[in-house]
């Protein structure tokens, strides 16, 4: 634990804001999956998405990200939709330029994925869905494409402007493997890829997209606790870059130790939002986790394994 | 398909099993047989199968024979005497076992022909019996023999110049063995030079010969590909000035180009089309239209050259008004609702007559009569004569196709490996994920749907000329059924596979015409053997073999180790 705990900063609360959900609603028929949820983000902040099984987090997450059209409710997003390829180009020969452009103004989000992308946030999935047989470096290159612009005459017709996007694209998503630390499985088929190089894989090719805020569904589930640590020091990389994140967990030491910011969700709702701390010792969240004030003590809900059992409990009742 | 894996073992020492200590001897027993017997009169008859009957004067199919003793020496003799190292290389038992089985169904054949042609057994000579009783000979002597441990394939390495001249000496083979068997005029001598094929193919399969082929042609991929269009360019000079095979040749390139079209739609974006002959034929009818043709019905008679584009564009047209409502489905309904925009597609053909609407097509009686083209001065029709050697009509045809197929293979191979490609197949993979990753997955839909489109038009362009007429019932469901097997038999999403799966559909229905009506029967049991034992094509894209062996974990990984040698050798 030590090393996150060194590398942990104080979180930036002066940052603007990039995302601003407001009273996001969806509903299944009779089922009201996620009801009248805010989430605020702001610049460079790490937002931990908690709950127990079925309270909604990845619905809201779809929400977010235009999987899913809300009922109700509205996303806003920092910054309208870059278009001038100039810009691209810029981003794809220097990958910190785009960190430091100041954001605009907060723009309602179309709930359309690609519209979500081209604006600036990038998502991976609970289940890995990677490209399966494709290459590592494929897989990020895919994630290049809504930052790309060569057409279909310009591939045929291999001009000086798609070798040189080709080869920026290359070189970045080389840069993105190295980033999380898989630049020797460049040439691996994703499938073939051990469990938590997928994970990274899959951040990577988020990445890609030259995103300003990350969503990561359950980035550790399944992983040991070196997997664990080694994903929260990635986390604080990114964060560490530039870019604000926001991310679903049930590992509860993982979150408390890398957020700056937790939002509890039960059956859909907002139960309460605050810091690590606050959210660790309302009752209520502990209540929801493990059932009514009987292990209220602090250090037991610190402690992952305590927890990953209690979760598990909580999803055999549920 | 197992023993070609060569597993990673040492080369064999001590431990080699041994076999029968007979079944060496008794395969060179069989050798002598067959050669010897392929020296001697096979039949009683000198009219049938390209005359066998004279002593000591081997005709046609007993050369093939004598190759195949041959082929059957070398591996023998790798198995044990001076070729050894070879054998360290090859799994040489396999591939003596594939050709003495193989070997032996080729004499069979020979007995059956024989007296199916003349009457009765009585006609075959002993020649016939000494080289089929050699076959068999090979046969038992094979499965007598010990199998053994390989070395792996991709770590052999020969000289640069000896790669590139086996691929040379290799596309000579195609050439000499393709114009020699659309030589032969009979159907059962067809048919066992087929086998004889089918027994070398066998062979190079089971030794691991072909996963050498393989490797040599990824690392000399150029080298193939100019020797391969060298090889195309130049069959229509063995041909003599005859047309007849020329025809046959000049309908396997627009098949291949139109299957190598679908090939965008299917092999890369994986959408099931299967109304994909509406595009050659909508390209044909704005050829045929705008031809000089006494029934063409279009009055402007553009350039040839404008005429293919608007062809091609209007086949995209509808490529792109078909796909937009289309699109949003997927999977089995894509399927029924392209089948039902082919149907469509003919019918309006049908009823563009005058009667019900404008006269466009003539309706069941098409556009007859369009006459060669002429481009530049140059009358495809006309007989011209280079370094001595007839082209014919067809054989002009057939360059211009050949320039057609390169450029449709370009245009595949270059958006293949571009960031459009890289989209297709991320949509083929999992269509969520792209969309979530910013792929524009209706847009790149779309896009596959128009190419294709565009393509088969450009194709039907010629088409009409080369056939001289057009009229709806060419362009029936079941020619987009063949296209569609033309890309499964050979390979999804790869280029070599899918021009051998449209040679073989176009080429044999031709030759085999004796079949008549067992041909669809024949094909489609060919289909179902290759969805069983082979569903990735005969040359599978690796991608796609892996798709189809989920389960085979070593497969995945000596891909990956392929892959991982062909970049160091980068």
């Amino acid at each position: 634990m030590t090393v996150t705990d060194t590398q942990r900063q104080p979180a930036r609360t002066g940052g603007q804001p990039v995302l601003e959900a407001s009273g996001v609603t969806m509903r299944f028929g009779g089922l009201l999956a996620v009801n009248n949820v805010n989430l605020t983000v702001r610049e460079g902040e790490i937002v931990g998405l908690i709950g127990p099984n079925g309270a909604g987090k990845t619905t809201f997450f779809n929400c977010l990200t235009g999987l899913y059209k809300p009922t109700g409710g509205q996303v806003r997003f920092a910054g309208t939709p870059r278009k001038a390829p100039k810009a691209t180009r810029k981003q794809a020969d220097d990958p910190e330029a785009v960190r430091v452009e100041p954001l605009g103004a907060l723009t309602p989000l179309p709930p359309k994925p690609r519209a979500v992308v081209r604006a600036g946030m990038a998502r991976t999935f609970q289940n890995i869905r990677l490209f399966a047989n494709m290459t590592a470096l494929e897989n990020v290159m895919v994630g290049r494409y809504c930052r790309t612009s060569s057409g279909a005459l310009t591939s045929v017709l291999r001009g000086p402007k798609f070798r040189r996007e080709e080869a920026a694209t290359r070189a970045r998503a080389q840069e993105l493997l190295d980033f999380v630390g898989l630049s020797k499985s460049t040439e691996h088929l994703a499938r073939n890829m051990p469990y938590g190089d997928q994970r990274r894989l899959e951040i990577a090719r988020a990445l890609a997209t030259d995103p300003k805020l990350i969503l990561l569904d359950e980035p550790t589930a399944g992983m040991n606790p070196q997997e664990t640590r080694q994903a929260s020091d990635l986390i604080f990389k990114i964060r560490d870059s530039g870019l604000s994140v926001v991310v679903i967990e049930h590992d509860m030491r993982f979150i408390f130790n890398l957020c700056d910011r937790v939002l509890c969700l039960v059956r859909g709702e907002a139960l309460v939002e605050g810091t690590p701390h606050e959210v660790q010792s309302d009752p209520r969240v502990i209540e929801a986790y493990i059932g009514t004030g009987e292990e209220d003590d602090e250090d037991e809900v610190q402690d992952a394994h305590v927890q990953d059992t209690t979760v598990a409990d909580e999803e055999g009742r549920s | 398909m197992t023993d070609v894996k060569t597993p990673p073992a040492e080369p064999e020492t001590a431990a080699e099993p041994q076999g029968k200590p007979l079944a060496w001897p008794l395969g060179l027993a069989g050798v002598v047989l067959v050669i010897a017997g392929s020296f001697l009169s096979w039949s009683y008859d000198g009219q049938i199968l390209g005359d066998l009957s004279i002593n000591f004067y081997p005709g046609g199919l007993q050369i093939l024979a004598i190759i195949l003793a041959l082929i059957a020496l070398v591996l023998l003799l790798a198995e044990k005497g001076p070729l050894t190292k070879l054998g360290a290389w090859l799994d040489v038992t396999a591939g003596l076992r594939a050709l003495g089985l193989t070997l032996t169904l080729y004499m069979l054949l020979v007995l059956v022909a024989i007296s199916a042609d003349s009457d009765g057994l009585i006609n075959v000579n002993p020649g016939g019996y000494i080289s089929f009783a050699g076959a068999a000979l090979i046969l038992v002597s094979a499965w007598l023999l010990p199998l053994r441990q390989l070395r792996d394939m991709s770590e052999a390495r020969l000289p640069a110049w000896f790669e590139i001249l086996s691929i040379a000496v290799l596309m000579a083979a195609v050439l000499f063995v393709a114009a020699y068997a659309l030589g032969l005029e009979d159907a059962w001598s067809f048919i066992l030079c087929l086998v004889f094929i089918a027994a070398v193919a066998a062979v190079l399969f089971r030794t691991g010969a072909l996963s050498w082929v393989g490797h040599v042609a990824q690392r000399n991929r150029k080298v193939l590909t100019l020797s391969a269009f060298l090889v195309a360019f130049l069959f229509p000079f063995t041909q003599g000035g005859s047309d007849a095979n020329m025809s046959i040749a000049t309908q396997v390139l627009v098949f291949a180009a139109t299957a190598m079209g679908l090939n965008i739609v299917v092999g890369l974006a994986g959408l099931l089309d299967l109304g994909y002959i509406a595009f050659l034929g909508s390209g044909a009818y704005v050829a045929a239209t705008m031809s000089t043709s006494a029934f063409a019905t279009i009055g402007w008679k553009p350039p040839f050259l404008v005429v293919m584009l608007i062809g091609a564009g209007v086949a995209a047209t509808l490529g792109l008004i078909i796909g937009t409502p289309t699109l949003r489905v997927s999977g089995d309904y894509l399927a029924i609702v392209t089948l039902g925009f082919g149907e469509i597609f003919r019918f309006s053909m049908f009823n563009l007559d005058g009667n019900n609407g404008p006269n466009l097509t003539n309706g069941p009686n098409g556009v007859p009569g369009i006459p060669d083209l002429e481009i530049g001065g140059f009358n495809f029709g006309d007989v011209h004569t280079v370094a001595g050697i007839e082209l014919g009509r067809f054989s002009n045809y057939y360059f211009l196709l050949l320039i057609l197929t390169a450029f449709v293979i370009l245009v595949f191979s270059r958006l293949n490996n571009s960031r459009i490609g890289r989209g297709w197949v991320a949509i083929r993979e999992d269509e969520k994920a792209a969309e979530a990753m910013g792929v524009s997955t209706f847009g790149l839909k779309l896009l596959a749907f128009a190419v294709g489109a565009f393509l088969a038009g450009l194709a039907g362009t010629i088409k009409a000329h080369q056939d001289g007429a057009v009229s709806p019932d060419q362009y029936i469901f079941l020619e987009s059924a063949f296209l569609l097997a033309a890309i499964v038999l050979g390979g999804m999403g790869t280029i070599a596979g899918v021009l051998l799966g449209a040679t073989i559909l176009k080429l044999l229905p031709e030759k085999l015409r004796f079949f008549s009506e067992y041909r669809l029967l024949l094909f489609g049991l060919l289909l179902v053997l290759m969805m069983r034992f082979r569903p990735e094509g005969l040359v599978a894209s690796r991608r796609r073999q892996l798709e189809f062996h989920e389960e085979d974990e070593a497969l995945a990984v000596e891909v990956e180790e392929e892959r991982l040698a062909v970049e160091e050798a980068k």
